[in-house]
């Protein structure tokens, strides 16, 4: 209990003797306040974008691979010139072969997109359609927000079913009462049989593959109601492509399993396609990537954090050498009355530690509130979290008491003699 | 060890030396000082400047160690203690008063003269106790919270000599106690260091001004690091 008392008296009297230089103690501190705080603010952005990141790549899906049509960069040039189809993409023979033949894929979905004129009452519009199986919803899970999704008996009936997105939905101006009634895409009848909600967010460089979709059908009833054949007119020339299938999204059984799965696709795939007309996503190979990102960022991050700390705590031992210089003859006094070296020590090692320990709060009070100002002007998700408040504090105190000691040992060395004599 | 306060000497040196190496050249600052002070009696140090009265109060004041020769305050051989039981013999058994009084100024007159006993390890409420009637006893009751820089040199001075008896020591050692203070205030001061050492106090001071040694019963005068003259 004395020692608890000794320790509150000389906390009252560091904190009395820092009082009496307010100035100076306020930009003694000032470093550590600027080098906590950035360290805190530093981790909360970078821990905020790494995890809208991370989790958008977890919304697609670690175990997906997505597999997508593209035009290949020949049949484009060529396309200017020539009125002429340009066939090209992924083949439900590919779909088929990649879910008979790789072992490692769970779940296989077809995906054709389409743009088509929607009539829905008195409204006349363009929807983008996707053609899929049931198999697209275990995937790509989003709420049902009304009614139902396409089921495998829709798919094998070639039903004319229709989900409508909460985006398609709303560019019909439909409530949720339009569940059972009919559209029309490109003059066929549809029954609408549920609502479902999107994704409207990109991930980094990939998209979710419902960003842009107003409504699903069963692939079974696009490909009986429009072909594979789609015609646009672009730049006065009427184009003609003819793709089977757009997408194709696949599961795999196992993390583990999707870089060796996405090589056996690949694999599987150029024996058919010639040219490079298709591309693979891996989310996961994001993910990794991310995480490395996120791994670098916090290297860079600790060592301005480490160098911003260090001038913190070189400028708190340089003000504690000078205020030991001043307050030699109070060092002298105090000796003469009978304190040991380890009172002195303690004394300005109490000091040091008050000044950093406030400076450490106060920057953790800037570490708050500087993410805050970015969430609030800039939108960027931030995130605070306990081990970088607890691991700055923790620094602080340890600056306070590795910068703190030489000039509290220095003081303690003093000759009381020649302390007492000084002017 | 016969120490303790029965012991009949405050301070008994024998052939105190103190030598120090300047560049190649020996300096003896006390060249073979003895002396016997009892309980209670006022000495007065006096000589001219580097006759060694500094060093013999350093060493009296355990601020210092002798090179040879034994000094025993209060029975106790204090000569070839290290640096931490030196402290706690200056804690304990000595008081100081300096000329330039050396008053801590952030702390108030009440935490100046506390100061002793808050390194004795003293609660607060028990010091500010022994601190008001120390206070009290130099005459400063009404200036307990005042800062040492709002005092008049007098009042600095009763201050320290509050201080140099919250310890109640054996012995309180003085270095030009009235140096720094006009002759009416210094008439003040003597007379309040007098009336300590008549309620039993034992006062060792320094000085080179004969009308202030006069106060003293006992006069040690000191020439080239040697005793000259007691009277």
């Amino acid at each position: 209990m004395a020692h608890l008392s000794i320790i509150k008296r000389n906390i009252k009297l560091g904190v009395k003797n820092l009082l009496l230089h307010k100035l100076r103690s306020m930009l003694t501190m000032l470093g550590l306040v600027f080098g906590v705080g950035s360290v805190i603010a530093m981790l909360a952005i970078g821990e905020g974008a790494s995890e809208e990141a991370l989790s958008q790549i977890r919304k697609l899906g670690s175990r997906n691979i997505i597999i997508s049509s593209q035009k290949p960069a020949e049949e484009n040039s060529l396309a200017n010139n020539n009125v002429r189809m340009s066939v090209y993409g992924l083949l439900y023979d590919d779909y088929r072969r990649i879910s008979e033949t790789i072992p490692t894929i769970l779940k296989t979905v077809p995906v054709k997109s389409m743009q088509k004129p929607c009539r829905y009452g008195k409204r006349h519009m363009d929807l983008r359609i996707v053609g899929t199986t049931e198999k697209w919803f275990d995937l790509v899970q989003r709420n049902v927000i009304a009614g139902r999704i396409i089921s495998r008996k829709d798919v094998d009936e070639m039903a004319s079913v229709a989900v409508l997105t909460d985006h398609g939905a709303r560019k019909l101006l439909a409530a949720q009462n339009v569940v059972g009634s009919t559209i029309r895409l490109g003059g066929n009848a549809y029954e609408v049989i549920g609502i479902v909600q999107t994704e409207s967010e990109s991930a980094g460089t990939m998209q979710m593959p419902d960003t842009d979709v107003d409504v699903y059908v069963p692939i079974s009833t696009t490909r009986l109601h429009y072909g594979d054949i789609f015609s646009q007119r672009k730049q006065g020339s009427d184009i003609r492509e003819q793709v089977e299938l757009h997408r194709i999204i696949v599961e795999v059984d196992n993390e583990r399993n999707v870089k060796r799965t996405a090589a056996a696709i690949d694999r599987s795939l150029s024996i058919s396609h010639k040219k490079q007309d298709y591309y693979m996503d891996v989310p996961l190979a994001l993910l990794r990537q991310a995480r490395a990102t996120k791994r670098t960022f916090s290297i860079v991050l600790g060592t301005i954090a480490g160098i911003s700390l260090l001038v913190g705590g070189i400028g708190i031992m340089n003000i504690m050498l000078a205020t030991v210089t001043e307050r030699t003859r109070e060092i002298g006094i105090r000796r003469a009355i009978g304190a040991k070296r380890r009172h002195i020590v303690f004394q300005f090692l109490i000091e040091t530690l008050v000044l950093s320990i406030i400076g450490g709060v106060t920057g953790i009070g800037m570490g708050l509130f500087i993410p805050w100002v970015v969430t609030l002007t800039t939108g960027m998700p931030t995130i605070v979290t306990a081990y970088s408040l607890i691991l700055s504090l923790g620094i602080s105190v340890s600056v306070g008491i590795i910068f703190g000691i030489y000039p509290a040992m220095r003081a303690s060395e003093l000759d009381p003699i020649i302390a007492l004599r000084h002017e | 060890m016969s120490g303790g306060r029965n012991c009949e000497h405050a301070v008994e040196v024998k052939d105190l030396r103190k030598t120090y190496i300047v560049g190649d050249q020996q300096v003896n600052a006390l060249d073979g000082v003895s002396a016997q002070i009892r309980k209670g009696e006022f000495w007065a140090i006096m000589g001219a400047s580097g006759s060694g009265k500094s060093t013999m109060l350093n060493i009296l004041g355990c601020l210092d160690r002798p090179t040879s020769g034994s000094y025993f305050l209060d029975g106790r051989d204090v000569s070839k203690m290290d640096d931490a039981n030196l402290s706690d013999i200056r804690l304990k058994y000595l008081g100081f008063i300096f000329q330039s009084f050396n008053l801590i100024p952030q702390l108030t007159v009440a935490e100046n003269i506390a100061l002793p006993l808050y390194y004795q390890g003293v609660d607060e409420d028990e010091s500010i106790v022994r601190a008001k009637e120390l206070a009290s006893m130099v005459g400063l009751s009404m200036r307990l919270d005042h800062k040492p820089t709002q005092l008049s040199g007098g009042q600095q001075q009763r201050v320290a000599i509050a201080r140099a008896l919250s310890n109640d020591p054996v012995l309180i050692l003085a270095d030009e106690p009235t140096g720094n203070l006009d002759s009416a205030t210094s008439i003040e001061i003597m007379s309040l260091l007098s009336e300590m050492n008549k309620r039993g106090k034992t006062i060792v001071m320094v000085t080179h001004e004969p009308d202030i040694a006069e106060y003293a019963a006992h006069r040690l005068v000191m020439k080239d690091g040697r005793v000259d003259r007691i009277s």
